[in-house]
């Protein structure tokens, strides 16, 4: 069992008593403060710096091609916890677009309530084509509620193109194209 | 012209009080501004730094400066306190409610009449002071009238009719009483010395500036200075002893039911008292107008040296308000019991031992 040492409190000496030293340590203290720089930022000019894995608005992003990943596969509309997500799936134009056509679908509409979004990052977590990602949006307003719903131009605007290792749609046209029957 | 002449000693009076005035509300407005920016200093932020006037603050370079100093921010402030609803809750004494701010307010104008802010040197080679009245009584005046200040939290807190402004106004009438009497120990020994029998200048507050040439009562007299210090900030109901809002456990204190132009007043008055109670301790206590200790009165004869007298003191006023907002954001609070502890216990006490002191020090002074 642990030994309790009661440790013997030194009595105050009197100038400790009358406050007046510790009085002066502070002033001191509050005066090197007044001398530093500030630690605020001038928020709408200055901006703070978001870390990469920082859980923003959600947005669709498109792969270094400029071609939509979204497949429209809504496992990103079961997931989301909030119901905010709607997807409504659509055919790709195979005369249109014939490079990608093999993909088959894409999004017809994409919308993101933000009035519902939790901003967990589960759609991203859940997403098979690396389509939906939280970035570094963090202040989002709008005058309506419509405003405050993100249709799918929006959701590319604010998404851009994010660099891709696996251009998955292009190796899956080669392995067509060469003929492997297994694909 | 003769009309004129006849009616100038009615004029002039009422043109130097209304300048002084002016003066000193503007330093009020000011003095809130320092408060807020040397706070926000301490603490690591900027402070108010985006009002900005028209004409002044378009000066490219001088403009953005004055502008990040706040330098516009009073008067957005008041405009603010100006235009605001003024919203009278029902519940409220009407007259006494509408009376509280203006009593809380008077005082602190009232004290500065007697308030000698420079000096000059007349005619006949003599050293006046500038003052609007020059009374012989003057600190005498100063403690009565100051005293009435507590009248305005009281009535305003009775008159707001509600627990939390009733409950800041009994604790801040109260500690003020208490402190006032360690106060008016406190500066008697200044007087024992600065006014012996048979001076000219009695407990004029001139008397008590004149007499530090050589040395300025503070530095000789410590205790006193250090116990009308702790008083002074009691008394203007300053953050170690801010019992009257204590805004963590009182909502705003005595004036949580008052707000636009009323509350305004309020927080002038709580400026004016920080200024006039600067201004004294400066007074009784840093030799006023005079430079430095041992280096009394540099100044030139002329107007000029009026003008810097008065410049000299108004920097060491800027100083003490300095020091009061200084202290304000590096002590935290004091809890009810300690503060009257503190008054009552160890102030008036040693008040009192001081004076016994120096009386007796001044009685074999005599005797040899």
């Amino acid at each position: 069992m642990a030994t309790t040492k009661v440790i013997e409190r030194k009595p105050l000496t009197f100038a400790e008593k009358t406050f007046l030293p510790q009085i002066a340590t502070g002033l001191k203290t509050t005066f090197g403060n007044m001398l530093k720089k500030p630690i605020t930022l001038q928020y709408p000019e200055e901006r703070p710096v978001i870390p990469d894995n920082y859980r923003g608005v959600p947005t669709l992003v498109k792969d270094p091609n400029g071609r939509e990943k979204c497949v429209s596969c809504q496992l990103c509309e079961f997931v989301c916890p909030p119901k905010a997500i709607r997807i409504t799936p659509g055919e790709i134009n195979a005369e249109a677009e014939p490079d990608r056509a093999h993909v088959e679908k894409a999004p017809q509409e994409f919308e993101i309530n933000m009035l519902r979004c939790i901003y967990c990052g589960f759609c991203q977590e859940v997403c098979p084509e690396e389509a939906i990602y939280l970035q570094d949006v963090f202040s989002l307003s709008g005058y309506s509620r419509e405003e405050m719903i993100n249709k799918k131009d929006k959701l590319y605007e604010l998404g851009g193109t994010l660099p891709d290792e696996h251009f998955k749609w292009d190796k899956k046209k080669a392995a067509e194209l060469s003929g492997n029957p297994e694909h | 012209m003769t009309l004129f002449e006849a009616w100038l000693p009615v004029i002039l009076p009422v043109i130097f009080a209304l300048v002084m005035i002016s003066v000193f509300m503007g330093m009020c407005a000011y003095a809130v501004l320092a408060e807020r920016k040397i706070c926000s200093y301490i603490q690591g932020r900027v402070g108010p730094n985006r009002t900005r006037l028209p004409l002044i603050g378009n000066v490219p370079i001088l403009g953005d400066f004055l502008t990040g100093l706040g330098i516009f921010q009073p008067a957005a402030d008041g405009l603010k306190f100006l235009f605001k609803e003024e919203i009278t809750p029902g519940h409220v004494k009407l007259g006494y409610y509408y009376l509280a701010p203006i009593i809380a307010l008077t005082p602190a104008l009232t004290t500065m009449v007697v308030l000698p802010f420079g000096r000059y040197v007349d005619a006949a080679g003599v050293v006046q002071p500038l003052a609007l009245a020059n009374l012989d009584v003057g600190f005498l005046f100063i403690l009565a009238i100051s005293s009435l200040g507590v009248y305005g939290i009281v009535l305003a807190g009775w008159a707001s009719n509600s627990k939390y402004p009733f409950l800041g106004a009994i604790r801040s009438s109260a500690q003020m009483i208490s402190y006032e009497l360690a106060l008016g120990v406190s500066i008697l020994p200044v007087f024992m010395w600065s006014a012996a029998p048979g001076s000219e200048y009695g407990m004029s507050l001139f008397g008590v500036v004149q007499a530090q040439e050589t040395l300025w009562i503070g530095i000789w007299q410590p205790l006193s200075a250090l116990i009308f210090l702790v008083a002074i900030f009691a008394e203007t109901n300053r953050l170690p002893f801010d019992m009257a809002e204590s805004e963590t456990d009182l909502v705003g204190g005595f004036h949580t039911e008052y707000g636009a132009f009323k509350f305004g007043l309020f927080f002038v008055a709580e400026y004016a008292h920080i200024i006039m109670g600067s201004a004294i301790f400066v007074l009784l206590f840093a030799g006023g107008w005079h430079f430095l200790p041992g280096l009394a009165d540099p100044w030139p004869a002329g107007p000029v040296g009026a003008v810097l007298s008065v410049l000299w003191f108004l920097a060491k006023i800027a100083f003490m308000i300095f020091f009061f907002i200084w202290i304000r954001w590096t002590l935290p609070r004091f809890r009810y019991d300690q503060v009257m502890s503190l008054g009552w216990k160890i102030l008036l006490p040693l008040a009192v031992g001081n004076l016994v002191f120096n009386t007796l020090l001044i009685a074999l002074i005599d005797a040899l």
